[in-house]
């Protein structure tokens, strides 16, 4: 909402700076979000109101003339100027006057630029200064003409001091309807520093004839329609308005149009209640009667009209319109319709200053996408009891700027009267709920200080009637944040909870998360987010032939920012992979984990299943390029399952492995990760197309998919000490050889499993693969580590359980020592 | 026989002088004392003497086999330290070489931001709870207190799914229902982290996806005064000790009162600059009491429970914290910004 202060002086003396009051409001809950100021760079002795004295033409030039103007100095000064608003032989118009040494806007230039004002020559003639355009001020974009000021204009007066203004922009949030209106802002004031509101009294004009017998109002759908009332100003003449309402409305954010639209516009901004004004001699009688008539009533299917902006609507029944005797003339409350509309010829005007119910004005406003100014403040809710008051103000303006001549009285249909909201403030509430004690006659103050009627109760309570306006008013509670913005919210003391609470529980959920994200850092990862939004295209790049996924099966937005963002998705391999790409253009190294939600449909549930899920990829150089790492290996299959083996042992988590057909993955680089019998995720190369597909500029790239609940479910993360033997440990190697075939990690449970508990360690040290072994055969050698809590092994026991190791690897998998 | 024994002596100290390496040390010891050394020899010619002389040579001859045995371990022991220092004059490194780069990951700027909220609302005892990202419009609005096509509905731009009344959810609000729903009857209070969407096009100050932590407390004695405490705790927690921090009343559907809270800009000293808009005041996050319907709404009776909610976005906060121009380079995941805040 703009407020020009200019116009909210008016209403409540204010003396304290833009800054201060700004202040005072943002404090009180109205937001100050900007502070402009208007004539700035009207300097007080070079830029004044002039009167024109004379205008000649230029001896040189026929789209020049010459005008002489009176600036309140002893000497009238004469300059040149082009432009069309000013003629040969005009006299007495009070215009804007720039002396030499102005600082002003080019007018003439396409972007903001400033120039000083010299004295020049035009065509020969001496310029001793400027009659200013509305661009040249810094006013509006306009300058097909020079500024004429109104008559009342005082020459010789700093135009800073006549035409200067600073305009509030405030941010309202929609609790705040009742401050869409510079009344409404002005009443805040009043209460915010202790002043009282003045607002013109109305003038009461009964001149025409008496309304009742030239237009009938029937509401048909009273629960959307409380309120109807409407006046009639005959006689009008549609023309401009005067320079002081089209300056307000400019101000204020408004274009004026003519005289009549801007005195509804005015009174809208001044009141807060939207008005709509018809051309009488259009509103229609019912078949068969002879007296005009306005019906309010829910449209039917389908029915249709054109609206002022002409477009063609088409509404359903839950539509409130404005109809006539021949059919809709308005959407209520939202935009009036093209016919009945005000146009050069109108004479008469039926004004309409009606309420109805937010709720439906917005849904309609928001269906038929119409953000009018009217809907806006219909939507966020209109005091009812304003029409009467908006309805004289109009007349008065209109009868005064558009010569009209209003008929007596007007007519007010009010189904919908609502009695006053009366609310009991407990005695405690304050304190229940601010935490800080207020004498009761210090509340009743506050209260009444913003119009609420207050009563103090034998019990204590303050029964208070709130007035029509405050809308948002309806629970103590709302009672409470008046009392605390009017108090200050600084006021409050800073306690913290006293109150006895149970103690803190841990999260275990997002401990284990908080602890996979360290370990992974700890290897040496980056954590990136990615959105939860995704494209169909992009999932499609995981397969070598990029098969599009099926549609249906994916959440869809309906209103996604872009075709980019539009499916919520299922996998982060895509987005890691993207990620990776992108990064990869600029880094050598690119190691990344992320932890998010995939969003699954749930048929039957209330909403989607919404599990968690670990991706990691890797891609480029094992280290950091340096002098000493140079040409460092590529990133492999080993390096991502080493992190993952890592990231399970620190969760305690017994994963296992098994060979996996994935189109995503290199052809036999891909593992699936099992966990309990259930596969919980993959792991492996990414298939050099699905690569290519990602655009990733690197050898090969490392990519991991986990189901983390499933892998967090199963964390053991209760350490039980296990006793440090002082025995020596005894180590030897081990070398078999067994078919190609044969999974070393097989063979590794085996030595264990047959080496007992005085096996304590087996590390494959060695996979060698020769002509010397054979075709199809591989020696794997591993290196074991024996050790007693309790005793010297000798090598006779060691030689007893290698012996017993070698039976069982030669019988399972008919594996041969290595001579 | 003493005589000779003499001479020995002498012969060996000037060779054992002259031996350099280990291996003239190896056959020095091998000429003198080795099996078939001289002095080996010697002893063995003991036996020819004159029985008279024999315990006198004896005698000699050992103390000339102790003698050239610490001889020889004296320079062993010389030329070990010889050759360690030949070695270490030899060894020295070019120190001015850069040392072996470390590869440590780092955590996300976002998680970073969460976690410091954690601890903060940790040391004051509150738990952590999650609630759901895809959120129906019920629980996300209806439930808080706004209802369909009500005017706060303009406060968030929602997303919208093709699932009837499933929605992303706007904001971390909802948690409140969750949370109040967990802990009935008992007093507590929790923080609600979580994503969170808005329909919003991208720029440099808005994001369609952002993170938000929600704070929450419930119970039979909490004030607007318990909010104000926490709130001050937690900003100068956040961002300096001595940081101001400001009330200003605002609006949200599912409070009352509802306060907006800034605290002093720390680029200008609330001197007023471009960051804080000329203001001096930084918003950093909006709360207030629960509204007696959304308790009611949770299973807490409002005559009898009051509680406060209050709501921060991370990346807001680590935008003001680390001056992060453009809000975003957090879902880029451009290494170039995330490793900045390692
Ligand atoms: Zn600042």
């Amino acid at each position: 909402m703009l407020v020009p202060l200019s116009w909210l002086k008016g209403y409540v003396d204010i003396d304290l700076s833009p800054k201060e009051l700004a202040n005072v409001l943002t404090l009180g809950g109205l937001e100050v979000e900007n502070i402009r100021t208007i004539g700035q760079d009207w300097a007080p002795d070079k830029v004044f109101v002039g009167q024109v004295v004379q205008v000649r033409q230029h001896p040189q030039a026929d789209r020049l003339v010459l005008v002489t103007v009176d600036y309140g100095q002893a000497e009238p000064l004469e300059v040149v100027t082009g432009a069309p608003n000013l003629h040969v032989g005009d006299c007495g118009q009070k215009v804007v006057f720039a002396i030499i040494g102005a600082r002003l806007i080019d007018g003439h230039a396409e972007e903001l630029r400033y120039q000083v004002l010299k004295k020049s020559k035009i065509r020969g003639v001496e310029s001793a200064g400027m009659v200013c355009s509305e661009k040249e001020l810094g006013i509006s974009d306009e300058h097909s003409g020079i500024v004429i000021l109104p008559e009342d204009a005082p020459v010789g007066s700093p135009l800073v001091d006549y035409w200067g203004d600073t305009i509030l922009d405030i941010k309202l949030e929609p609790n705040m309807a009742r401050c869409l209106s510079i009344i409404g802002v002005a009443r805040e004031v009043a209460a915010l520093t202790g002043k009282r509101i003045k607002v013109p009294a109305a003038r009461n004009i009964t001149v025409g004839e008496p309304i009742g017998g030239q237009i009938r109002v029937e509401i048909a759908d009273p629960d959307l329609c409380p309120r109807y009332s409407a006046a009639l100003i005959k006689g009008v003449k549609i023309k401009p308005s005067p320079q002081w309402l089209q300056r307000r409305l400019t101000l204020a954010g408004m274009r004026p149009i003519n005289n009549i639209v801007d005195i509804t516009n005015y009174v809208m901004l001044e009141f807060g209640q939207p008005l709509h004004a018809f051309d009488y001699k259009l509103v229609r009688a019912l078949p068969g009667e002879s007296t005009p008539a306005i019906i309010v009533r829910r449209a039917h299917d389908q029915e249709t009209m054109s609206t002022l902006d002409g477009n063609q609507r088409v509404f359903n029944s839950e539509m409130l319109l404005i109809t006539d005797g021949g059919g809709p003339v308005g959407v209520a409350g939202v935009m009036g319709g093209l016919e009945s509309e005000i146009t050069e010829s109108t004479s008469a005007i039926l004004l309409e200053a009606a309420n109805f119910n937010y709720i439906n004005i917005r849904r309609t406003s928001t269906v038929l996408k119409i953000p009018s100014e009217a809907a806006y403040r219909f939507g966020r809710g209109v005091d009812p009891e304003l029409t009467l008051a908006a309805l004289r103000r109009s007349v008065d303006l209109m009868n005064e700027l558009a010569e009209g001549i209003p008929a007596s009285g007007c007519i007010d249909v009010y189904p919908g009267k609502q009695v006053p909201t009366i609310i009991d403030l407990p005695a405690h509430e304050i304190k229940r709920l601010l935490g800080i004690d207020l004498e009761p006659a210090y509340i009743v103050r506050l209260l009444e200080s913003l119009d609420f009627k207050c009563t103090i109760m034998a019990n204590g309570a303050i029964r208070t009637v709130v007035p029509s306006y405050r809308l948002d008013v309806s629970i103590p509670a709302d009672l409470v944040e008046e009392v605390a913005r009017l108090h200050g919210l600084d006021k409050l003391r800073d306690t913290l909870i006293d109150e006895e609470m149970p103690g803190q529980q841990p999260n275990r959920d997002i401990e284990l998360e908080e602890r996979v994200r360290d370990i992974l850092v700890g290897c040496g990862l980056s954590e990136i987010i990615t959105y939860s939004m995704t494209n169909l295209a992009s999932v499609a790049c995981l397969t070598p032939e990029r098969t599009m996924p099926s549609a249906e099966q994916y959440i869809k937005l309906t209103n996604p920012l872009s075709s980019e963002h539009e499916y919520l998705r299922q996998t982060l391999m895509n987005t890691t992979l993207e990620t990776m790409a992108s990064n990869l253009r600029f880094v050598d190294r690119v190691a990344v984990f992320e932890i998010a939600n995939v969003y699954l449909p749930a048929i039957g549930q209330r909403l989607p299943y919404q599990p968690r899920r670990l991706s990691i990829g890797l891609a480029g150089a094992r280290d950091i390029r340096s002098w000493l790492t140079n040409d460092s290996p590529i990133m492999d299959f080993y390096d991502l399952k080493g992190v993952l083996e890592t990231l399970c042992r620190r969760l305690g988590v017994p994963t296992q492995f098994e060979p996996e057909a994935h189109p995503s993955f290199y052809p036999g680089r891909a593992v699936r990760i099992n966990l309990g019998g259930a596969s919980i995720g993959v792991l492996g190369e990414v298939h050099p197309q699905v690569c290519q597909a990602f655009n990733i500029e690197a050898p090969r790239a490392c990519l991991l998919e986990l189901d983390l609940d499933a892998l967090l479910a199963q964390a053991n993360t209760d350490v039980l000490f296990t006793g440090i033997s002082r025995m020596p440990k005894l180590s030897e190697d081990l070398a078999l050889v067994v078919a190609d075939e044969v999974r070393s990690d097989d063979v590794a449970r085996t030595i264990h499993e047959a080496g007992g508990s005085l096996l304590v360690d087996v590390v494959l040290f060695d996979v060698y693969r020769g002509k010397q072994l054979g075709e199809g055969r591989k020696s794997l050698a591993f290196n074991l580590t024996f050790q007693s809590p309790d005793r010297t092994l000798t090598t006779e026991q060691t030689a007893q359980i290698r012996a017993r190791i070698i039976r069982q690897v030669a019988q399972k998998y008919q594996a041969e020592l290595r001579s | 026989m003493l005589e000779k024994l003499t001479q020995l002596v002498n012969q060996a100290r000037s060779e054992l002088t002259a031996a350099q390496t280990s291996e003239q040390l190896e056959g020095w010891r091998l000429a003198y004392l080795g099996k078939k050394g001289a002095l080996t020899l010697l002893l063995r010619n003991l036996g020819s003497l004159p029985a008279d002389q024999r315990p006198e040579a004896g005698r000699v001859a050992n103390e000339v086999k102790m003698t050239l045995e610490s001889l020889y371990t004296a320079r062993v022991e010389e030329l070990r330290q010889g050759v360690l220092e030949t070695e270490l004059t030899r060894g020295a490194l070019d120190v001015h070489l850069p040392g072996r780069p470390q590869q440590l990951g780092n955590l996300h700027i976002s998680t970073q931001t969460l976690r410091e909220i954690y601890a903060i609302f940790g040391r004051l005892g509150f738990d952590i709870l999650r609630s759901p990202e895809v959120e129906d419009d019920y629980t996300n609005f209806q439930l808080l207190n706004i209802p369909q096509h009500h005017p706060a509905r303009d406060m968030w731009s929602t997303f919208y799914t093709d699932l009837p009344g499933v929605i992303l959810r706007t904001h971390t609000s909802p948690g409140q229902i969750y949370a109040m729903r967990k802990y009935y009857p008992q007093p507590f209070r929790v923080i609600l982290p979580g994503k969170c969407y808005r329909y919003e096009q991208v720029s440099s100050r808005s994001e369609q996806m952002f993170y938000q932590v929600e704070a929450i407390a419930v119970g039979e004695n909490i004030t607007m005064s318990d909010l104000k405490g926490v709130l001050t705790y937690f900003a100068r927690s956040m961002f300096g000790a001595d940081r101001k921090v400001r009330l200003r009343p605002s609006y949200f559907p599912f409070t009352e009162p509802s306060a907006e809270v800034d605290i002093e800009c720390f680029l200008c000293q609330g001197q007023g600059c471009p960051m804080c808009k000329h203001s001096g005041w930084l918003e950093i996050l909006g709360s207030g009491m629960i509204h007696p319907q959304v308790l009611r709404n949770g299973g807490y009776d409002p005559d009898r429970y009051t509680g406060f909610a209050l709501g921060m976005g991370p990346e807001r906060i680590a935008i003001l914290k680390h001056g992060i121009t453009d809000i975003r380079y957090f879902f880029n995941n451009d290494m170039r910004f995330l490793q900045q805040f390692a």
